[in-house]
């Protein structure tokens, strides 16, 4: 099947010059979850906005089921929603009327019973005819969601949907996209929280400085890039680690009576043998071992300060 | 053509309207009132009448127009310049609308809020003096065209307007002179020959005199040159509207 957003060099020069999007290629498959992660000012948000027709791409082009979003974009964005960095509503208006707005600006006909749907499924169905200035910034956030879902988008743009919202309500989002993509829903996220695109993404993209830096299956990101951690119980506590063991990347925790070793699972000598070797030189004696995998988010801290470099 | 998204900004425009619908009603009701005790009586009982016509009525069809312009340019510039000073306008750029679809949108709106007006305006005026309206339809069809071409304007420079004194900028220093020396308390023929021709250089003068023709029969300028000078007034605003649709110049970065 073909990917149902196919992004092809796309790249976006700002009218004061500066290059936000230095050539971005990405394909995206149906019903996939993709967190695009990358530090302030990466060009997140542009790369969303040059899709949804906020801004004008400078070259390259965004292809939305088989639809160009510039060419053809009546078709493509009839299939996209956004829900936007900023929560941009007005203060004045209910949140009924602002859901009602998008659908009509989608050219769908009036469907109460769905917006219903959308509403209760969001938590805001009692705040139907609450004006925007009286909700809390989550319910604002869930009323921006709303809109992007009044006109049932093929294809969700979520920019840090979860941006100021507590871990409650992170949760909540995170059912949410989950609800969405067993409908079919293609989501595209980005976010600070790599706990976020660790939770609830297929894929992870990194971005920094305009460039996609990296694009992998989370499961093949975290098993290829990670670092592993090699937990050593001791059966008695160190007070310090030993001179002779200097040359390991070692810590010391659990008041000495854990040491941690790091090491890189892409190289071919992970150095092991040599660690449990000087260990029985030294003298010290096992307890039990176990290995851990890092997070994204070392991987991610990792990747962006390689890229300064 | 997306009618419903059409539908949809219009509706939606119209809905803050209505909520305030007493307030829509009663300002020019009262601005009326005392436009017509102010200039109907004061003036009024110096200048009885203006070319066979009673002053009181001689400058209804003015007062019409002077609100109705200004009406149609704040409710028109307000309304575009408003999603993009509180960033809603992402919800146009990534609807699948085109500019054409959001004009008539909001242009169709504000002309219909400050043709109510006019309305309200005329309704009050014809408690104060005794109206008979020669031409009716031509009336409505210069109040309307009015109304469209005015909104348009004021849609062109909400899109320009970088901050809310800009905003202001234009009907302030423009507009309002334009439509008080366009004839609307006055006949033209009163004036001095020098500026009885300065005069003719403002569109407002034509606009003025073909809407009190409509009225009472009678004209500054022939009714042809009042049509065509509020058409190429309406054009001007299309082709500007039409540029600016080609370009995305101010809306699109
Ligand atoms: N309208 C604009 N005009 C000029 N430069 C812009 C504009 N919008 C964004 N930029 C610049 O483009 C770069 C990328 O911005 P963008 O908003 O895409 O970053 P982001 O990855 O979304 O960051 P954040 O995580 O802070 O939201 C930044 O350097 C920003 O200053
Ligand atoms: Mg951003």
């Amino acid at each position: 099947m073909a990917p149902i957003l196919r992004i092809n060099d796309l790249r976006k020069t700002y009218k004061g010059g500066f290059e936000a999007l230095k050539g971005v290629t990405l394909d995206i498959e149906e019903g996939e979850i993709l967190a695009l992660l990358g530090p302030n000012g990466a060009g997140k948000t542009t790369l969303i906005s040059t899709i949804c027709g906020i801004t004008v791409p400078t070259s390259g082009t965004a292809v939305v089921a088989g639809h160009d979003t510039v060419i053809d974009y009546r078709k493509a964005r009839d299939l996209i929603g956004l829900v936007p960095q900023e929560i941009n509503l007005e203060p004045f208006e209910t949140v009924w009327n602002t859901v009602r707005l998008t659908r009509g600006l989608f050219g769908k006909r009036r469907d109460d019973a769905l917006l219903e749907k959308i509403l209760r499924r969001l938590s805001l169905w009692d705040k139907k005819s609450s004006r925007i200035k009286e909700l809390s910034g989550g319910m604002k956030r869930r009323v921006l969601i709303a809109k992007a879902l009044s006109h049932e988008p093929r294809v969700l743009f979520l920019d840090e949907p979860t941006a100021g919202v507590d871990v409650e309500l992170r949760k909540d989002m995170w059912e949410i996209v989950a609800d969405l993509k067993a409908d079919g829903v293609t989501i595209i996220l980005t976010t600070h929280y790599i706990e976020e695109a660790e939770a609830i993404s297929d894929r992870v993209g990194v971005i920094d400085d305009g460039q996609l830096l990296l694009l992998e299956e989370k499961e093949h990101l975290m098993a290829r890039m990670g670092k592993k951690h090699l937990h050593i119980d001791l059966r008695e506590p160190l007070s310090a680690i030993p001179p002779g063991l200097s040359d390991h990347d070692l810590r010391l925790e659990d008041d000495g009576c854990t040491l941690i070793y790091t090491y890189d699972t892409k190289k071919d000598r992970t150095g092991i043998t040599t660690l449990l070797s000087a260990l029985a030189a030294e003298g010290i004696i096992l307890r039990d071992l176990s290995t851990r995998q890092s997070s994204l988010e070392e991987i991610f801290v990792g990747l962006v300060k390689e890229g300064a470099a | 053509m997306n009618f419903a998204a059409v539908f949809a900004i219009y509706r939606y425009e119209m809905m803050r309207f209505f909520r305030t619908l007493l307030q829509s009603f009663i300002s020019p009701v009262i601005s009326t009132s005392l436009y017509f005790v102010v200039f109907g009586t004061a003036i009024g009982s110096r200048i009885q009448e203006v070319d066979g016509i009673s002053y009181g009525a001689f400058i209804v069809p003015g007062l019409i127009m002077l609100s109705v312009i200004m009406q149609s340019i704040s409710n028109a510039s307000f309304a575009i310049y408003f999603p993009k000073f509180i960033g809603t306008i992402y919800e146009l750029l990534s609807a699948p609308v085109n500019f054409l679809e959001i004009v008539l949108g909001y242009v169709g709106a504000a002309a219909t809020k400050s043709l109510f007006i006019g309305l309200v305006i005329l309704g009050t005026a014809s408690i104060f003096v005794d109206l008979q309206i020669a031409h009716p339809f031509a009336m409505i069809a210069f109040l309307v065209l009015t109304c469209v071409s005015f909104a348009l304007m004021g849609f062109i420079i909400g899109i320009w307007a970088g901050n809310f004194e800009q905003l202001q900028l234009v009907p302030l220093l423009i507009v309002t002179p334009l439509v008080f020396l366009g004839g609307s308390f006055y006949s033209i023929s009163m004036l001095p020959p020098v500026w009885q021709t300065i005069t003719m250089f403002n569109p407002v003068v034509y606009l003025i005199s073909g809407f009190r023709w409509a009225f009472f029969d009678m004209a500054d300028v022939p009714i042809g040159m009042s049509l065509l000078a509020i058409a190429a007034f309406t054009g001007l605003c299309m082709a500007i509207v039409w540029w600016i649709f080609r370009t995305g110049w101010r809306i699109r970065a």
